[in-house]
């Protein structure tokens, strides 16, 4: 090591930040730094991909045929219009494991005592992992609903609704992506932390709407997919996208399914933000 | 002047260990305190709790003047830390990291980027620093790790285990390092489970076993308390010992011992060289012939030992660390 000339101690004035501006520089700061991770590890946006890509083509031309949408016509063709809204759904909450993953990995590696050490608001690490997340899953979402239309899916209601469809998506990935991130924190290991992150995700998603119509399930259960806040952004999704294979199912929450899933979105992301939060801050590593 | 770092009594239980059992510190401005002892001895929780990643059940404690539980951000933008495993990210470059770390020290871009010119410079990584640390040697994530830690050029810093699983040329490295940081005026508290280590660099020791410090003072003061020099002696002939014994008594301050198989013969004496030299005086007058002779004082290994009634090797029960334990050494007695 070369001798130091400089190095002499106090020599950097930081700046002052506080509060919200504090706190949006120091995420900006993470979620860049997450960013520059994925673009290192390519395989896992590719493996990220290949998931809901083989999902579309599998649902839809192997068991598309069979399942029966009432009030329509059944063809593997109008039972793509129905999936998507699904697959689109399914493949945002998957952010979970992206998070859950991502947080094990940097408790155990030290990476996180790093950045408990540094004068940076707390929450930011969190903040700054969630937002990376994010900008995967609205890449995934591009990609996904290019080959969505190459499988003959089409909007139609119109290009501000299908936006409009997409910020629901990605509010709903948000929301789940501090789910994840809490997973992350309780399970400090990386492997653990991705199969935790995506094992209660099958019920979750399957319960739903999302790949068959709730009539079909028995009875008792056909509430709890109805009001599974998957499944009214599923339904909303349906409506916005103009996706809506027959009428719309008879259940309060599917009726209104656009309030009720920005309603369920923002109430997972406030609850499990906190929860996560509280647990970063008191976490002993 | 206030301590750059006291510490109060701290407590911290885990469950049923209580990992801090009422320690109290303080490290004087521009010094340094090695804090030694084995694995679990409470080092690393005590470097926690001054670092404010982890709030103690009791005690108190002030980092630059600053109270490290009442205004834990303030002590942050203070101190640099540095642990026993490297706290890098390994899937960005070396540059990457410290830009991030600078930045989130609340320096403008374009401070923290010529300050991680600056850093990786000094601590030859220059020619890495586009590579991702992933591709770095064990010893280079230290280095960056500690030049991570140096961003903001930190009045006070903490060490834990600095060099706990490095070869001795990137060991000799880092301590050139610690040595110059402490010239310039840093305040440095460093924990270590290598005597030799905290001998070289550290004004002051504590030692730590099981939550509390058991012992402080110099290296000198601490070999002092467990009794003076001794000679050692090793006769060519096994048939001499007793020859020799008796050409020893007059000097001795205590009961010789004797190793028969290897024909050693150690026995406490004060007045150091002049006694070493009337021994070997003593010696050849009564034909003695001796393989190897010599004035042995007392190394921490020997204070940690009368001080725990346990040796300090504890090396081996820290393998979970992702740091490659390649070309650690056995860190037994230096005699």
């Amino acid at each position: 090591m070369t001798t130091a000339t400089s190095h002499a101690i106090g020599g950097a004035v930081p700046r002052q930040r506080s509060g919200p501006a504090a706190m949006a520089h120091d995420s900006w700061v993470v979620a860049k730094r997450n960013l520059r991770r994925m673009t290192r590890i390519p395989e896992i946006v590719v493996f990220g991909l290949m998931q809901p890509v083989m999902f579309v083509l599998l649902f839809s031309y192997v068991m598309g045929g069979a399942i029966r949408i009432p009030g329509a016509q059944s063809s593997s063709s109008t039972y793509t219009q129905f999936l998507m809204a699904g697959i689109f759904a399914q493949t945002v909450t998957f952010a979970v494991a992206g998070a859950s993953a991502g947080i094990a990995e940097d408790m155990t590696k030290g990476l996180v005592d790093r950045f408990r050490s540094l004068p940076m608001t707390r929450s930011a690490v969190l903040v700054g992992r969630t937002l990376a997340d994010l900008v995967q899953t609205a890449f995934t979402l591009l990609v996904l609903a290019m080959v969505a239309l190459l499988v003959g899916w089409r909007i139609h209601e119109g290009f501000p609704k299908a936006l409009a469809a997409f910020g629901l998506l990605l509010l709903l990935g948000y929301a789940f992506s501090w789910i994840g991130a809490l997973i992350g924190l309780s399970v400090r290991s990386p492997e653990a932390a991705t199969s935790a992150g995506l094992i209660w995700l099958f019920p979750l998603t399957f319960i739903s709407n999302a790949f068959v119509p709730v009539s079909s399930m028995p009875s008792w259960l056909q509430p709890i997919a109805y009001w599974n806040p998957f499944s009214a952004t599923v339904q909303a999704c349906r409506e916005l996208f103009g996706n809506q294979v027959g009428p719309t199912p008879d259940s309060w929450p599917m009726e209104h399914a656009v309030v009720v899933s920005v309603v369920w979105s923002i109430v997972i992301m406030a609850f499990f933000s906190w929860l996560s939060v509280r647990k970063y801050r008191s976490a002993v590593g | 002047m206030a301590p750059a770092i006291q510490a109060e009594n701290l407590v911290k239980t885990f469950g049923d260990v209580r990992a801090l059992d009422g320690v109290s510190l303080d490290v004087p401005e521009g010094t340094v305190l090695g804090l030694l002892g084995p694995n679990g001895a409470g080092k690393t929780t005590t470097v926690r709790v001054l670092t404010t990643l982890l709030r103690p059940d009791s005690g108190r404690a002030t980092v630059a003047g600053v109270d490290v539980l009442k205004h834990p951000n303030k002590v942050r933008s203070l101190i640099g830390l540095s642990g026993q495993y490297a706290a890098v990210d390994e899937y960005l470059t070396g540059r990457e990291n410290l830009q991030m770390v600078g930045e989130l020290y609340q320096m403008t871009p374009r401070d923290a980027k010529a300050r991680a010119l600056e850093l990786l410079e000094w601590f030859n990584l220059t020619e890495a620093m586009d590579r991702t640390a992933k591709t770095y040697s064990g010893g280079m994530r230290r280095r960056l790790d500690l030049a991570a830690a140096l961003v903001v050029r930190p009045p006070v810093m903490f060490l834990d285990e600095p060099t706990t699983g490095l070869d001795p040329r990137n060991r000799l490295a880092l301590w050139e390092v610690i040595e110059t940081l402490v010239e310039q005026g840093t305040t440095l508290l460093l924990t270590t489970q290598y005597l030799e280590e905290a001998d070289r660099l550290a004004h002051d020791i504590a030692v730590v076993d099981h939550g509390k410090v058991i012992a402080r003072g110099t290296a000198d003061e601490l070999k002092a308390q467990i009794g003076g020099e001794r000679v050692e002696v090793v006769v060519h002939e096994r048939g001499d010992v007793t020859e020799a014994l008796a050409a020893l008594a007059p000097y001795a301050k205590g009961d010789p011992a004797v190793e028969k198989n290897t024909r050693k013969i150690t026995v406490p004496v004060s007045g150091g060289a002049k006694v070493l030299a009337d021994v070997i005086r003593e010696l050849d007058s009564r034909s003695i012939e001796i393989d190897d002779i010599g004035l042995r004082r007392p190394t921490l290994d020997d204070v940690f030992l009368s001080l725990t009634g346990h040796a300090t090797e504890a090396a081996d029960t820290d393998e979970e660390q992702q740091s490659p334990a390649k070309g650690r050494k056995g860190h037994g007695k230096d005699a």
